[in-house]
């Protein structure tokens, strides 16, 4: 396990960065698909996602009067960097092996970059358009945030560790955590939809008010990136809601030849997190843009409070089922 | 957080054509807004002054892109009255036809495009293909998908066939349920409820007060509608009735819009079965006699009123041309304060404005400006800081 060509292959090759970009163009492609088809159009080719990339990556950079052109290239950059690294700890084919005590506050915390990058694009941006986006992006986070976390939590304090490669263990022997925690895992969903600003939570960038929000006066290269890391943060966002409330990659038995258990761990990772795009992509189709105002009001009344309950209902069963 | 000015348009992804809104905010309530108007100041109606009857009609068609048959229509019925003319009835019931299905092509895309401005681009999508259905019964009618050049002084230019009114009969069915489907989705679906209704409220009183007209006023409950107030064509020999609303915000235009879109199918059928035989058309004389006539019609939009002077030559010496969304933009300036930032696509969009109808030239008259004595005597309104329409005067 500790082999270090073993674990370079894993973070550059399978199922580090190379499968990573892969699969998120092809989840891109996917998403796509299905909200078209759903509305009944035809949709895009399957390379659209990595055509636009490369396309958007020979494009001119175009750098704002008076802006800071090194922050922001290096916005974009770190941004992506952030939820490349917090997809080494999801677990895919198996365990992680760069698993360790703790890893899902990283994952958490690095899957919040984006969205502080977000706000900071904007606010660098001298653009009243981007300025009011970034403003709503960080609003939105402290609304979403709290809820995602608590709902983030109770798998870790029912499996009793805050490791993803553990949590995913511990549903090998019991069941999945969704059969214990389906307000968590509804909650879990609502909170990955706005953490990707996707419909009905795209009010950062809500294009009838405020153009493209933050992203208005990315060019180039930039914006290149930045769609990257959006595709990328869905990945790592389903292969993330699979692991901790789906069992993630592993079967409840083992199978006899070693690489087996890899092939399956690998299909029931693809399953999973297909499913979940399946869910996120229909919730984006079947809703339309929330208002800030209204989304707090939801976010705090109703959303915190079920992850709250949730939380309650999950020590309650610990206690039970610890004591006698 | 102090006032900040928001520009909106007059390149803006929300607008489909130059209009530039600066929109002083509080935060994400706003304070108030100013219009610009007139970026594409066309002068058309200077140009059909140069223009003989049957040349200013296709030219009046190109007023809107959307109610083009309206803006034709409504100056033939002026000019008609104007020289005496008895139109056929089957002409008229063939205008009627084409009437209602440009109110219906006009709502259905309003309400994508409303549906697009919450970001509920699903609604989007379906509304404008259903509209395409409306799109080739104008077409297979009339050989034009937008400006179909039907009318003439004296009738229209082409006759239904009986494969023709089978064609559009037989689409009618699927219009009407899917008709039915929005009304549901429109009554059901949670997140188009929270963000249209209580968004830009406005009491019958505001709406009589700021001549609000057509759909926009119809929703504050002013029970007014040109089609039955003052028939034209054939809508006093068709069963139909005035649809609308006591909400009185963007919840209540969607309903009232969707509600004539039922009755439109309602009139299409009823008109098609009962189309009577005859002419379509009359000869009209090359001139008209000296006069002046102020021809109404309630085209999707509102109330459209076209003024006419003729001096008994082959032109017009005057027309001019009052496009319901001209009524309804100072509705709109009042139901905007207050309001959330985010609601202002979606509250310009529910009076369905159509800019490029509304430019007007503006001539400021340097020596007689408003000020704020001239107001006070003329009893115009002003609010405590002295601002009309939140531009001092």
């Amino acid at each position: 396990m500790t082999d270090p060509v073993y674990i370079l292959l894993y973070i550059f090759l399978f199922p580090g960065f190379f499968f990573l970009f892969a699969y998120a163009f092809f989840l891109s492609y996917l998403d796509r698909k299905i909200a078209a088809r759903m509305q009944q159009r035809i949709g895009p080719p399957i390379f659209q996602p990595f055509a636009d990339f490369i396309k958007m990556l020979g494009k001119e950079v175009i750098n704002p009067h008076g802006v800071d052109w090194r922050v922001f290239d290096a916005i974009p950059l770190i941004a992506l960097a952030a939820v490349m690294t917090a997809f080494l700890y999801v677990p895919v084919t198996g365990a992680s092996p760069l698993a360790f005590p703790g890893d899902l506050v990283v994952v958490l915390y690095l899957m919040a970059l984006p969205t502080i990058a977000l706000f900071l694009l904007g606010w660098l941006s001298r653009n009243v358009f981007s300025a009011m986006g970034g403003v709503r992006a960080v609003t939105q986070l402290f609304i979403y945030e709290v809820p995602f976390f608590l709902a983030l939590l109770t798998p870790a304090i029912m499996a009793g560790s805050w490791s993803i490669s553990e949590i995913v263990r511990w549903q090998q022997h019991n069941l999945w955590l969704v059969f214990f925690q389906p307000i968590g895992f509804i909650v879990a969903i609502v909170g990955l939809q706005a953490k990707l600003e996707r419909t009905p939570f795209d009010i950062p960038e809500a294009e009838t008010e405020i153009v493209a929000g933050p992203w208005t006066e990315l060019t180039g290269r930039r914006l290149a990136l930045m769609h990257l890391t959006t595709e990328v943060s869905l990945v790592v966002g389903s292969a993330l809601m699979a692991a901790l409330f789906l069992g993630g990659p592993i079967l409840p038995w083992t199978l006899s030849p070693q690489w087996l258990n890899g092939a399956v761990g690998f299909c029931l990772f693809l399953a999973k997190t297909l499913a979940i795009l399946f869910v996120l992509s229909s919730i984006t189709v079947a809703t339309g843009r929330l208002r800030i105002d209204q989304l707090n009001d939801i976010g705090w009344k109703y959303i915190a409070s079920a992850a709250l309950v949730q939380v309650g209902i999950v020590l309650v069963i610990n206690f039970l089922w610890v004591t006698p | 957080m102090p006032e900040v000015v928001i520009p909106i348009g007059p390149h803006h992804p929300a607008l489909k054509e130059p209009v530039n809104f600066r929109i002083i905010a509080d935060g994400e309530k706003i304070v108030r807004l100013e219009l610009d108007l007139s970026y594409n100041h066309r002068g058309i109606e200077k140009a059909a002054e140069q223009r003989n009857f049957i040349r200013v009609l296709p030219l009046l068609e190109r007023v809107c892109g959307i109610c083009s048959h309206s803006h034709a229509t409504v100056f033939a019925k002026g000019i008609e009255e104007i020289m005496g003319l008895e139109i056929s009835p089957r002409a008229q019931y063939i205008r009627t036809i084409i009437a209602e299905l440009e109110r219906m092509h006009s709502h259905l895309l309003w309400l994508g495009v409303a549906a697009h401005e919450i970001g509920f681009n699903t609604l989007f999508m379906w509304t404008w293909r259903d509209r395409e259905a409306v799109q080739d019964t104008l077409e297979e009618m009339s050989g034009n998908r937008v400006h179909y050049g039907i009318n003439e002084i004296g009738g229209v230019r082409c006759d239904l066939t009986p494969a023709q009114i089978e064609t559009a009969l037989a689409r009618l069915p699927d219009l009407e349920e899917r008709i039915k489907k929005y009304v549901d989705m429109v009554n059901s679906e949670e997140t188009l409820l929270i963000r249209f209704r209580g968004v830009g409220m406005m009491s019958k009183e505001e709406a009589l007060k700021y001549g609000a007209v057509g759909p926009t006023a119809r929703a504050s409950g002013v029970d007014y509608d040109v089609r039955r107030d003052d028939p034209y064509l054939a809508y006093a020999e068709v069963p139909w009735k005035v649809i609308t609303d006591t909400r009185g915000d963007v919840y209540g235009r969607t309903r009232v819009r969707i509600g004539e879109l039922w009755e439109s199918t309602q009139i299409v059928r009823s008109c098609l079965e009962n189309i009577p035989a005859g002419p379509i058309r009359v000869d009209a004389p090359k001139n008209a006699p000296k006069g002046e006539i102020l021809s109404r019609y309630e085209a999707p939009r509102g109330e459209l009123a076209h003024f006419i002077r003729t001096n008994g030559t082959d032109r017009v010496e005057r027309v001019d041309i009052r496009s319901p969304t001209l009524a309804n933009w100072t509705s709109v300036a009042m139901c905007l304060v207050n309001q959330n930032l985010a609601d202002i696509p979606v509250i310009i969009a529910a009076i369905d404005p159509c800019l490029s109808c509304t430019c007007r030239m503006v001539v400021i008259n340097q020596k007689n400006r408003m000020n704020v004595t001239y107001m006070k005597n003329k009893g115009i309104a002003l609010d405590p800081g002295g601002r009309l329409n939140g531009r001092r005067p």
